[in-house]
């Protein structure tokens, strides 16, 4: 009971939080490139756009930073056998995130936003740059720790316990190297989807087409090759897990026995852990192998196998993931990339045409496309967290050895429901003020002779 | 490089110092800002003195959990699972406070500010009262079992000598915030910032003391007070008569340093334990017991040295960009005031020359 609690706990405010750490990353990237590209053309519509997704930025941030706290404290409150055994480990690219990352961002981010006026422009642009510098790097950090979960490596056993060995080893984990490019172009998937949205629902309400086209079209120019090199990245982080965490790639395709060469199937009816023969629809042959393998016949080792040699390895237990969350969650993600893909192609072609501000079709449905990278974020995270079931650390240790031995059922109740009260209540009132403000006129232009008065700084 | 043990247990003390020093007057800010601004464009410009540095400030927060978690994860990890439902709800408070001062001024509603006022008071009440009580136990002791698990309820963290801290932090958070509204305010909102640290400063002086000997009586080192402890207590009357004195740089300073050796005394009388045991002292939780691998360490530092003087000098910055004055005036409404032509570039401003009266576009409720 405890462990499916503090689980739910840890899935719900780890869902919630990155909602908002892609939307930071990649608008924060955009922003700096708006302001860059006023810094450099000194346009009015630059400056606008720049003020008008700046805000966006912030009210995301804010709750984006209060979330990750909770993850932070988290670890211990809930998962405390785990943090007294991989602390040494796990705990130092965590601080060093604190040191490097979150201190840089946040600073900055009270720079830029009140620095407007206040600092020279130039420096007032570094600013901004220095926030999304911070975005990125808190992101590696964090995702060095949890490729370390994902495949330990730079560390040797002490009594029982690994104890690191070598921090550069944390930091070249090929789990870590690609997963961060994923992430980080998934995170700018999601920015650019998210202004592509805003400026297509000005453009259909009357917003200023001249300033609105300029944003939808700098959110398409970053989309495309985004989500493009997202799923290219994503197919050669596969292949790097299919190595390290066999089973995780095995459950993804419901792949019970040893195949070679390998179909990968479009769907599937039935499947999950008690269904080792499920019908599954449109195999493409050979598709699997390519995807876990990079090679054209190359085998994939199916769970039963695996499970047999684990328990060998480890002793009896049950080391198969949720089946059914690892067919899905590769399948959703998969598939809603494709479709964010085709949406960004298809607003290019008009962009060449010269049409993406009146093609009402588009514009409605790349309003509504908003939603498809917050999908596809979250299934990714399903497919990596849930293939790694049973273990929290790989290898190491077992998920339900890692929670606080004395941590009572009702403080995880009462904990969990008050996170889900306060994520609901300030989760709604976020999204309102979002939509509020994505629906706001633009900033006004500055008339001819204040264009060289310092611009007003922004307050509470 | 020596043992690092003892350094990283000075360098959380730094962290956590660092942290009261500078969210402390956040927090004292977000208590008074009600009672600072008579109205609402008094209550934006209270808030504002700290829009630009709050959340750099809450940082440091981050960063001792953090370095607790990587230096110390025996004392993390005991530390968070025995903490809570408190950890809990001063998350809660946090989180409160934080989207408070984002989301208030987003919506043109006088309930909906009042809300937000509301629960941004709380939020800072609540959260140095919580830490309080947190930093309390490690001192006074908890009931740890062998192998370094909380054994008791949630009540027996409320212990008579946590409460106490937590209520002294509550006061002194408040009188550090008013202080640092008499430096950052103008009018009539630096006089009620003026007569509310006057209001405060007993108290929060006779809360110190009382601390300060409890603390001592807790830690059990002797009769004569460490050199920390009779600072904080010299700071806190040196804070007050200041005050009195209306001397407000030297008031804010006094402050400062009450603060940040309030907070330091409980790390140094706690030294070598990070946590005390209150089922047996064989059970007690000791930098050594609770430290991370050398390596590890050795690491951290490397980083730590870098990154801390790093921080530290941007952060100083961002206090010098923002030096100046928040008037209440900046924030009435009505017809925005014609800002005076002047050339681009940096501003150049005079110490304490009244800022250019300007109602911001983008995030005007109006």
């Amino acid at each position: 009971m405890q462990l499916d609690l503090a689980r739910i706990q840890f899935a719900f405010t780890t869902i919630n939080h990155f909602f908002f750490v892609p939307v930071t990353i990649g608008l924060a990237f955009l922003t700096a490139l708006l302001q860059t590209a006023w810094h450099r053309s000194g346009r009015d519509e630059y400056l606008r756009l720049t003020r008008f997704f700046g805000t966006l930025l912030v009210i995301n941030i804010a709750i984006g930073v209060v979330t990750g706290l909770v993850q932070e404290f988290e670890f211990g409150m809930n998962w405390g056998a785990w943090s007294r055994l991989v602390g040494n480990i796990f705990g130092a690219p965590l601080a060093m995130e604190g040191l490097a990352a979150f201190f840089l961002e946040s600073t900055f981010l009270g720079l830029w936003l009140f620095g407007w006026g206040r600092l020279p422009r130039r420096v007032h642009l570094l600013t901004i740059w220095a926030v999304s510098a911070g975005s990125l790097l808190s992101a590696a950090f964090i995702l060095a720790a949890n490729s370390w979960m994902q495949h330990p490596v730079g560390y040797t056993m002490v009594n029982g316990k690994p104890v690191l060995n070598d921090i550069w080893a944390v930091f070249t984990n090929p789990v870590f190297v690609w997963g961060y490019a994923k992430v980080v172009l998934a995170s700018l998937t999601t920015g650019a989807v998210v202004m592509l949205a805003v400026s297509a629902w000005q453009l259909r309400h009357g917003g200023d087409r001249g300033v609105f086209t300029r944003s939808a079209r700098l959110a398409l120019v970053v989309l495309v090759p985004a989500i493009l090199f997202t799923m290219l990245v994503g197919d050669e982080l596969g292949v790097i897990e299919a190595r390290y965490q066999p089973m995780k790639i095995a459950a993804a395709e419901a792949q019970w026995t040893t195949c070679q060469p390998c179909s990968f199937s479009l769907f599937q009816i039935g499947g999950g852990n008690n269904d080792q023969t499920p019908t599954q629809i449109i195999a493409i042959p050979h598709l699997l192998s390519l995807l876990a393998t990079n090679s054209w016949n190359g085998k994939v080792v199916g769970m039963t196998p695996l499970q047999q040699q684990y328990s060998k390895q480890y002793g009896p237990g049950n080391y198969v993931p949720n089946v059914f969350i690892q067919y899905w969650g590769m399948r959703v993600m998969a598939y809603l990339a494709v479709l964010v893909l085709l949406i960004g192609l298809w607003g290019l072609w008009l962009v060449r045409r010269r049409a993406v501000a009146t093609s009402r079709v588009f514009l409605w449905v790349a309003v509504w496309g908003a939603v498809l990278p917050f999908l596809m974020n979250t299934a990714g995270w399903f497919l990596t967290e849930s293939g790694r079931q049973p273990w929290i650390v790989q290898g190491i240790m077992l998920t339900k050895n890692g929670i606080s031995p004395t941590v009572s059922v009702t403080w995880l109740w009462t904990s969990l429901i008050g996170f889900i009260l306060l994520y609901g209540t300030l989760g709604t009132v976020d999204l309102l003020l979002m939509l509020r403000y994505s629906r706001k006129q633009l900033p006004a232009p500055r008339a001819g002779a204040d264009v060289d008065t310092p611009l007003p700084a922004v307050q509470y | 490089m020596g043992n690092l043990i003892p350094f990283w247990f000075i360098v959380i003390a730094v962290l956590w110092t660092g942290f009261f020093v500078l969210e402390g007057f956040d927090f004292g800010v977000g208590m008074l800002h009600g009672a600072v601004g008579q109205d609402d464009a008094g209550r934006r410009a209270a808030i504002n003195t700290i829009g630009p540095l709050w959340d750099g400030n809450e940082v440091w927060l981050i960063v001792a959990g953090a370095a607790m978690f990587a230096a110390f994860p025996g004392w993390y990890a005991t530390m968070f699972s025995g903490l809570y439902l408190a950890l809990a709800l001063l998350l809660a408070s946090l989180i409160i406070r934080g989207v408070a001062f984002e989301y208030r001024g987003k919506h043109d509603a006088a309930r909906w500010r009042h809300t937000w006022d509301g629960l941004l008071t709380a939020g800072s009440l609540l959260a140095p009262l919580l830490i309080g009580v947190g930093l309390g136990d490690l001192l006074h002791g908890l009931p740890i079992d062998s192998s370094q698990n909380y054994t008791g309820s949630f009540w027996d963290l409320l212990q008579p000598y946590g409460l106490f801290t937590g209520v002294t932090l509550v006061l002194v958070c408040a009188l550090h915030g008013a202080t640092y509204l008499c430096l950052k305010t103008t009018g009539t909102m630096r006089e009620s910032s003026w007569l509310l640290a006057r209001r405060v400063a007993p108290a929060a002086g006779a809360f110190v003391i009382g601390f300060i000997i409890w603390t001592h009586v807790t830690a059990g080192r002797g009769f004569f007070l460490n050199l920390i402890e009779l600072l904080a207590i010299l700071a806190v009357l040196a804070a007050g008569w200041l005050v009195y004195e209306h001397r407000d740089g030297f008031a804010f300073a006094a402050t400062t340093v009450t603060i940040a050796s309030c907070i330091v005394s409980i790390f140094v009388d706690l030294y070598p334990n990070v946590m005390v045991s209150s089922t047996s002292p064989a059970y007690n939780l000791t930098v050594h017991n609770t430290a991370s691998a050398p390596y590890s360490l050795k690491a951290m530092t490397v980083v730590v040295i870098i990154f801390l003087p790093l921080v530290l000098a941007y952060q100083a910055w961002t206090y010098y960009v923002f030096r100046r004055r928040v008037s209440r005036d900046q924030f009435v409404q009505g017809p925005p005031p014609t800002v005076p032509p002047q050339a681009a570039g940096p501003p150049s401003p005079v110490p304490g020359a009244p800022e250019p009266t300007v109602t911001p576009p983008g995030r005007s409720p109006a």
